[in-house]
């Protein structure tokens, strides 16, 4: 019976009193399962992976990583809802993308609100997921024209993040995942972005990581006068461009500090030209 | 800016002063000079007033030549040159206009001259008064401004006070707080009083500051202590704090809340994001006549980057060379897992009272 199933939860807060104010107002809800409680964002990434929830309370500010970035690495797409004390620029942000958050402190009026709203959203999920999995008729294509029409959970996290963003602040770290493990690139040993369908490979030291994004949500994140889109499918750190050389006709390479060799297209090419001139 | 010729009022008013000149010139012209008494008006007014108009030139060189950053003996030299060279033209120009109409005044050019050392006597007196006068309305421009300057200072630093006054009880915290309050009530309702307790401690404390200019540092002290006391309830075990605070120190006179917003800063920024928590030193001491302050904390390199960045330290720099000008010193430093925060101002005591 899917209406016995219970609603795996995970609560993610660095405090442990914050911890303890959700699990009590959780604790009133039996349908409710809390499958793991985590104090910073490695562990929030961990847990999310390994237990697959449907649920997660989500808090801002964190040790290791923020709650953005965590949703960022979410490999699952579970229903989210933020809770944090005050942050002017998140909020709009959550408004603005119909993310629901809780903010400090809050009754039981908003969080079960809250908790309704969650609910709701998750039976839609869980229906959606039934009738597609019962059609069982659906081609290839049909998931690609699906795909295109509904972004990516990662995708939608790297905007939602994007308009959290204080202005004039740019990204100055990637976090990245691996199964379960997280990396962070700091943005000044990154040399250059490529896009793979719906990954960037993001390059720096001579290893390349997988990142689920479109190489477009990460081009508006970064600084414009330290990173430039040079082609469809790259961005390069400007810094470590020695020599744009010709290749073949009406193209171009840029040839990296390391030696790497990056297509430059022709708009890309006036653009590298004007800030290499200047 | 010219004193005088840049004001119409003043420029009429000081050709009006002049009057009682122009009369003993006509009334000399007239009495030595034989003249009618309108040909002598005629004469003596345009050349009055031409000396009145050379008198207010002189208020250019002094402009030039500021006592303090030139010689006097050399500034006295320049004027006296001056004051020799522009009178001797005015006595020159009453001979020469003599001259001129001598034709109708027969043998006046030799009547009038041997009267003419003692009119570029007064020609040089009127110089070096000019000089004089000038010099004085120099140096009440020079306390005008000051004084303006004086008062943006005073401004200024009001404005930056009101404004780290305002950013003290920092949201962030206050709304944290209240959190873990109302986690306690269900939990122990003992502890979420005893918070309540040492929230409203802190609130207090910081309410009545804003109208001082000054506390001694043990009541900063003491602020802190209220402060690291409701954050001690949220972050647990997280937070160490070490102080070491020499005794000679207790009754400087500091801005109020200088250092809680550092020691503030240390634990969103430093604590917050250590998973086993971190520790924060407070070292106070006396070198000679003036106060160095350290605050360091433990914080993780790798944290996510800040949501909201520095407008505490830009604060307390800012307040810090409000009041102590180049005394104060403010230093921000790295190293490994260590933030640093320095900071030396004068040691005002009580005794004085601003």
């Amino acid at each position: 019976m899917t209406t016995a199933r219970k609603i795996r939860t995970v609560v993610v807060d660095d405090e442990a009193l914050a911890r303890q104010v959700l699990r009590e107002f959780l604790g009133a809800h039996p349908e409710i399962e809390i499958v793991a409680e985590c104090a910073n964002g490695f562990e929030a990434v961990k847990a999310t992976t390994e237990l697959e929830p449907e649920l997660l309370f989500l808090d801002i500010q964190m040790p290791k990583l923020d709650g953005f970035e965590v949703l960022e690495l979410l490999g699952t797409d579970p229903v989210v809802v933020f809770v944090t004390a005050f942050d002017n620029y998140a909020i709009k942000a959550f408004e603005v993308h119909a993310v629901d958050y809780l903010l400090k402190p809050y009754g039981a009026d908003r969080f079960e609100a809250a908790l309704g709203r969650a609910k709701e959203r998750l039976s839609a999920k869980r229906s959606g997921r039934a009738t597609a999995g019962e059609s069982g008729t659906g081609t290839d294509e049909d998931a690609k024209a699906a795909g295109a029409a509904q972004a990516s959970p990662q995708q939608k996290a790297a905007e939602l993040a994007a308009a959290a963003r204080p202005p004039a602040q740019y990204l100055e770290r990637i976090p990245v995942r691996d199964g379960t493990r997280v990396f962070i690139i700091p943005i000044a040993k990154l040399d250059y972005i490529e896009a793979q369908d719906d990954y960037v490979a993001l390059c720096s030291e001579g290893k390349k990581q997988l990142k689920q994004q479109t190489i477009s949500s990460l081009e508006v994140a970064l600084d414009p006068s330290r990173f430039m889109r040079i082609h469809r499918s790259y961005i390069v750190n400007v810094e470590r461009v020695t020599r744009v050389e010709p290749y073949a006709k009406d193209s171009h390479v840029a040839v990296l500090a390391n030696g790497a060799q990056i297509p430059v297209s022709r708009a890309g090419y006036s653009r590298l030209r004007a800030f290499l001139d200047r | 800016m010219h004193p005088i010729l840049n004001n119409s009022r003043r420029l009429l008013f000081y050709f009006l002063g002049g009057t009682p000149f122009a009369a003993a010139i006509v009334y000399w012209l007239v009495h030595t000079g034989e003249m009618t008494l309108s040909a002598a008006v005629l004469m003596g007014v345009p050349l009055n007033l031409l000396y009145g108009f050379m008198c207010l030139m002189a208020w250019y060189p002094c402009r030039a030549m500021p006592f303090g950053k030139f010689d006097f003996s050399r500034i006295l030299l320049t004027h006296l040159v001056g004051a020799l060279l522009n009178s001797a033209i005015w006595v020159l120009a009453f001979k020469f206009t003599a001259y001129e109409i001598s034709g109708v005044f027969p043998g006046l050019d030799t009547r009038l001259s041997k009267d003419f050392p003692a009119l570029f006597g007064a020609g040089v007196l009127s110089y070096l008064l000019a000089v004089a006068s000038a010099y004085i309305a120099l140096a009440i421009q020079a306390s005008q401004e000051a004084q303006k300057r004086a008062a943006q200072a005073t401004l200024l630093a009001r404005d930056a006070e009101l404004r780290a006054l305002k950013a003290q009880v920092n949201p962030h915290f206050l709304f944290n707080s209240l959190n873990s309050i109302s986690a306690l009530t269900s939990s122990d309702s003992a502890k979420a009083r005893e918070m309540c307790i040492l929230l409203g401690d802190f609130l207090r404390r910081t309410l009545g500051l804003g109208e001082k200019a000054a506390i001694p540092l043990d009541e900063e002290m003491s602020l802190i202590r209220a402060f690291l006391a409701v954050e001690k309830i949220r972050f647990g075990s997280r937070i160490h704090m070490e102080e070491s605070i020499a005794k000679d120190v207790l009754d400087v006179q500091v801005p109020p809340l200088l250092l809680q917003p550092l020691v503030e800063n240390a634990v969103a920024h430093g604590i917050a994001n250590l998973v086993d928590g971190g520790r924060i030193s407070l070292d106070a001491h006396c070198n000679d006549s003036s106060v160095a302050i350290t605050i360091e904390n433990t914080f993780d390199p790798d944290a996510p980057p800040r949501r909201k960045g520095g407008v505490g330290l830009t604060n307390v720099r800012q307040r810090l060379t409000a009041r102590y000008g180049n005394a104060a010193n403010f230093q921000v430093s790295k190293n490994g897992d260590v933030f640093r925060v320095a900071l030396t101002f004068p040691a005002e005591r009580e005794a004085r009272t601003a």
